[in-house]
């Protein structure tokens, strides 16, 4: 077998537990694995995949098949898929069985208010970290902002809004 | 991410199907359709249309619960409802269906996306529409924290475990894992039972 495989199946294996809250907590981490210790893609090619893949349908973590992809080919994109979902899958099946038997258990309640706040800040990290690696000029700067700006005070579906981005990047290209 | 339910979602135990009714290529189908068309986020929304309003598999009560329970736990929204209501309408096969599904539009389109990827990098005029995409994605992605943080901080002291788990990953550079496990057994040490004595809401 190829010890590449080996390799992403640990390394996705692992970010797939640091996804409380959502895939963006796993984002620093992502890139500290698949970036600096593994080189399997750059930063750059990181951050693309993942803005791509807030555009594709379904979970917004589907960017993992294109690493996946970059590394070992279809076999490399399967075995992260499964790698990504299966530790999450199998807690959440279990946990979801047992959850009802919680109900008077009083930590359920104090690991439910105790993580809320933890998910946020791992979120807000996330974002933060992939913020300082993309807000380079004060074209993306004006680019986030309006998104920002206008995810939160419209319905606007937001792969429209990305779309807009590649149109407005593409039309810099031109201009310069 | 309008979950409030409209008025034609059923009432607690109203007509649902009793588990092991519905098939597995129902439930194939139904999140098939749910990959294919959540299109920019909020899949929370479309699953609650799907299996709460149009289909009638689950009802409202239970829909909120189970995603109280993929919130909580780690894994996606999307994949972890996937596998709760894949389980709660036909057992393991029901979730690994369910799952799949979801997952297969995405995943062969960002399949597609890394081979194109590889061709077309190296063309400067592809960098520049990335970058734009990028820049775009991340006032995405603040958004989606801000509304996170509406929804689910409830108490004032909630913001010094935000606090803390930003410095950590951010500031001192820390392994996400550790983090998480420090800071949120501390703060699920904070919110421990205690008899009758009730926190401030904001």
């Amino acid at each position: 077998m190829n010890p590449q495989l080996l390799e992403l199946i640990a390394v996705f294996g692992y970010l797939s537990l640091l996804t409380v809250g959502g895939g963006m907590a796993a984002f620093p981490e992502l890139k500290t694995l698949t970036v600096d210790v593994h080189h399997w893609v750059t930063a750059q090619e990181l951050i693309h995949f993942y803005s791509v893949g807030q555009m594709a349908p379904g979970p917004n973590m589907m960017m993992v098949t294109a690493i996946g992809e970059r590394v070992a080919g279809v076999l490399g994109a399967l075995v992260v898929v499964i790698a990504f979902f299966m530790p999450t899958g199998l807690i959440t099946f279990g946990v979801g069985r047992l959850w009802v038997k919680l109900e008077g258990w009083p930590w359920r309640d104090a690991i439910q208010h105790g993580l809320a706040p933890v998910s946020v800040g791992l979120i807000l990290a996330g974002s933060i970290s992939m913020a300082k690696e993309v807000l380079a000029d004060g074209l993306a700067i004006a680019i986030a902002a309006a998104v920002l700006g206008l995810l939160l005070r419209t319905r606007i579906n937001p792969a429209l809004l990305i779309l807009c981005g590649a149109l407005i990047g593409a039309i810099a290209f031109v201009c310069r | 991410m309008n979950d409030a339910p409209p008025n034609d979602a059923p009432a607690a135990g109203d007509n649902l199907p009793p588990p092991g009714r519905v098939t597995l290529i129902q439930i194939f189908s139904a999140f098939l359709l749910i990959g294919a068309t959540s299109v920019g986020g909020g899949v929370v929304a479309y699953l609650r249309s799907s299996l709460v309003v149009k289909h009638r598999w689950i009802d409202d009560p239970t829909f909120v619960q189970m995603l109280s329970i993929s919130q909580t736990l780690p894994g996606l929204n999307a994949t972890n409802m996937a596998i709760l209501v894949g389980d709660r309408l036909r057992g393991v096969p029901g979730a690994l269906v369910a799952i799949v599904a979801i997952c297969l539009p995405g995943g062969l389109i960002m399949f597609q996306v890394g081979m194109a990827y590889g061709l077309h990098s190296e063309k400067p005029f592809v960098t520049a529409m990335f970058q734009g995409i990028a820049a775009a994605a991340v006032g995405l992605v603040l958004a989606v924290t801000v509304q996170l943080g509406q929804k689910s901080l409830k108490y004032r002291d909630d913001l010094i475990f935000v606090a803390l788990t930003v410095i950590g990953v951010n500031v001192f550079h820390l392994s996400v894992l550790y983090v998480l496990l420090g800071v949120g057994a501390f703060a699920v040490w904070w919110r421990r039972p205690r008899p009758d004595q009730k926190e401030p809401l904001l």
